[in-house]
């Protein structure tokens, strides 16, 4: 039918029109990074390195990249702990007040950053904690906890829960049975949590720059940087820190990719 | 469920116990010293004082006498509300088509490709992203640029309620989309495929039977495009020019500029309130029984 083709077409393009405008800002500054002029129209000017240099060159830049790394790994370890803890006992256990359990536990990504940011600063100046690289590990691991506690959630709901019974049959006691039995389970769970938290907090800006002092990350120092004036060295900043952002998911990605092919294959 | 099978199996039962707070604790204190404890500090922070550039703890309503008998505090308030608003009906209506495409009129390999490809945003910076859109909407900028070619323009883009839009829709549009298609693509095909033989149109197919079976998972991306482009400081400021400040930018010059950290969380308990009321009137819509 004429009518379902042309319908089936214009969806089509509609759908091309959205991926377009999501992708053009992505794709937009990273040819911006490496196109000469300070503001980049069209035509464009001619192929630079030189904001990457000037990036590179940059002693602030490799502060905040060593305070981001620091940052990211230890969000990553702490939320993905904590986030196994929480996705194993919502796994394994019925008890009172689960419901509030589980929505202590999820609601962090519900209040907006600039709230979370005034209430930690405030918090944080409080307790005695303030302007440390420490305080934007605590702030971060609040929001990155949920999403390690759902990807490793996922990754339990595929265990079947006798399998912890049957070792403890065998002998095993729970400790034993957690580390012989659950944690290889969830292993790949554990790998791509800790690559996805990573890169969450590697790109989160708002918190990191109520609480970090003088301690910057790299999304606060482009911050400092577009909020002073056009400068595409952001865009070389910003191409950077994607990539790594990237590295990181298509790991998590492939991790869980990998261990469901592995299991696919009959023993 | 899992506990009643485990039951036979049962270990000492003191053990059971130290083991299961084992797990169940981290979070619990994690949340209480790091998630409720500063926003009950805020919450308390709206009643002290500033004196001499110095916070001290006090309980007076001072702060909140002076943000809500402000005119330019409703100003900002109306004006975040409404932004907000127009940003989740226009991503809603935006979304739907594509979501509507990817869940019925694509392969699954295509969806699961298009979904990947709608996480990717949430990867890079969001700041990046809004950087390259000033560029792109500036008055010399590239779409003014193209648009120069056809003697058209220039438009100023840049400092208006569309570019705040813009940055608005490059924040929530991929999620909304996600989360619609998700929940499209759990409807019965059957039921659409009775609707047809039923000769129901197309169109009233879609708003009829599709949009009330998917209700709940259209009503939760809206509340999410509701919370985000709320609590949003950077389109506003960077593509809206700021004029008038919305509410996370009140914030953040109240606290940045001012040390006037109480009159900040002020700001911050009233957005949550409302956010929260707006989120408990969506999920009551969402889950309320049709009266049928």
């Amino acid at each position: 039918m004429m009518n379902e083709r042309a319908i089936r077409l214009f969806l089509r393009l509609y759908v091309g029109c959205i991926f377009v405008f999501v992708f053009a800002p992505i794709i937009a500054s990273m040819i911006f990074s490496f196109n000469s002029d300070r503001f980049p129209t069209i035509p464009l000017g001619s192929f630079t390195w030189h904001w990457y240099e000037t990036v590179y060159n940059d002693p602030d830049v490799w502060d905040a990249l060593r305070t981001s790394v620091i940052v990211g790994v230890s969000t990553a370890i702490l939320s993905t702990f904590i986030g196994f803890c929480t996705a194993y006992s919502d796994f394994r256990y019925n008890f009172r007040f689960k419901g509030a359990y589980l929505a202590l536990a999820l609601l962090p990504p519900t209040i907006p950053l600039v709230i979370m940011a005034l209430a930690m600063l405030a918090w944080f100046s409080r307790i005695g904690v303030s302007g440390q690289v420490w305080s934007i590990v605590m702030a971060h691991t609040v929001m990155c906890s949920p999403f390690a506690m759902a990807i490793i959630r996922l990754r339990l709901q595929q265990m079947d829960s006798n399998l912890e019974a049957a070792a403890w049959n065998l002998g095993a006691n729970q400790w034993r049975t957690m580390r012989e039995i659950v944690l290889p389970f969830a292993k790949p769970g554990i790998i791509s949590a800790l690559c996805l938290t990573a890169a969450v907090s590697f790109d989160e800006f708002a918190v990191a720059w109520f609480v970090s002092g003088l301690n910057k990350t790299i999304p606060v120092v482009v911050l400092e940087i577009v909020t002073g004036n056009i400068d595409p060295q952001v865009n070389a900043i910003g191409t950077f820190v994607f990539i790594t952002s990237m590295t990181l998911v298509i790991i998590a990605q492939i991790v869980i990719m990998t261990q469901e092919k592995k299991e696919k294959q009959p023993a | 469920m899992a506990d009643k099978k485990h039951e036979s199996t049962k270990p000492v039962k003191r053990s059971i116990d130290i083991y299961a707070l084992t797990w169940r604790m981290p979070i619990i204190i994690w949340q209480f010293l790091f998630f409720v404890g500063p926003l009950i500090f805020m919450i308390a922070m709206s009643f002290f004082l500033v004196e001499n550039y110095r916070m001290v703890e006090a309980f007076e309503m001072k702060n909140w006498v002076k943000m809500l008998g402000r005119n330019y505090f409703w100003d900002s308030y109306f004006y975040t509300l409404g932004l907000a608003s127009a940003a989740t009906v226009l991503a809603t209506v935006l979304a739907f088509p594509a979501s509507y495409a990817l869940a019925f009129k694509m392969s699954e390999t295509a969806r699961r490709w298009a979904v990947f490809f709608l996480i990717i945003p949430f990867f890079t910076s969001y700041l990046v992203r809004t950087f390259s859109w000033y560029v792109i909407l500036a008055e010399s900028g590239v779409i003014n640029a193209i648009l120069s070619y056809v003697n058209l323009g220039p438009y100023t883009m840049l400092n208006t309620k569309f570019g705040t839009m813009v940055g608005y829709m490059t924040l929530t549009l991929p999620l909304v989309i996600i989360l619609q298609t998700l929940s499209l693509s759990q409807i019965d095909r059957n039921l659409i495929g009775a609707a047809h033989n039923l000769g129901c149109g197309r169109i009233r197919t879609v708003f009829t039977v599709i949009v009330p079976l998917a209700k709940v998972g259209l009503i939760i991306g809206a509340v999410f495009c509701f919370i985000l482009s709320f609590g949003d400081f950077v389109s506003p400021y960077y593509l809206g020019g700021s004029k008038p400040p919305t509410l996370p930018i009140m914030i953040i010059d109240t606290t940045k500029s001012g040390q006037q950290w109480p009159r900040a969380a002020v700001v911050a308990v009233m957005m949550m309130v409302t956010l929260f009321s707006v989120a408990f009137a969506a999920i009551a819509l969402a889950y309320r029984k049709r009266s049928q």
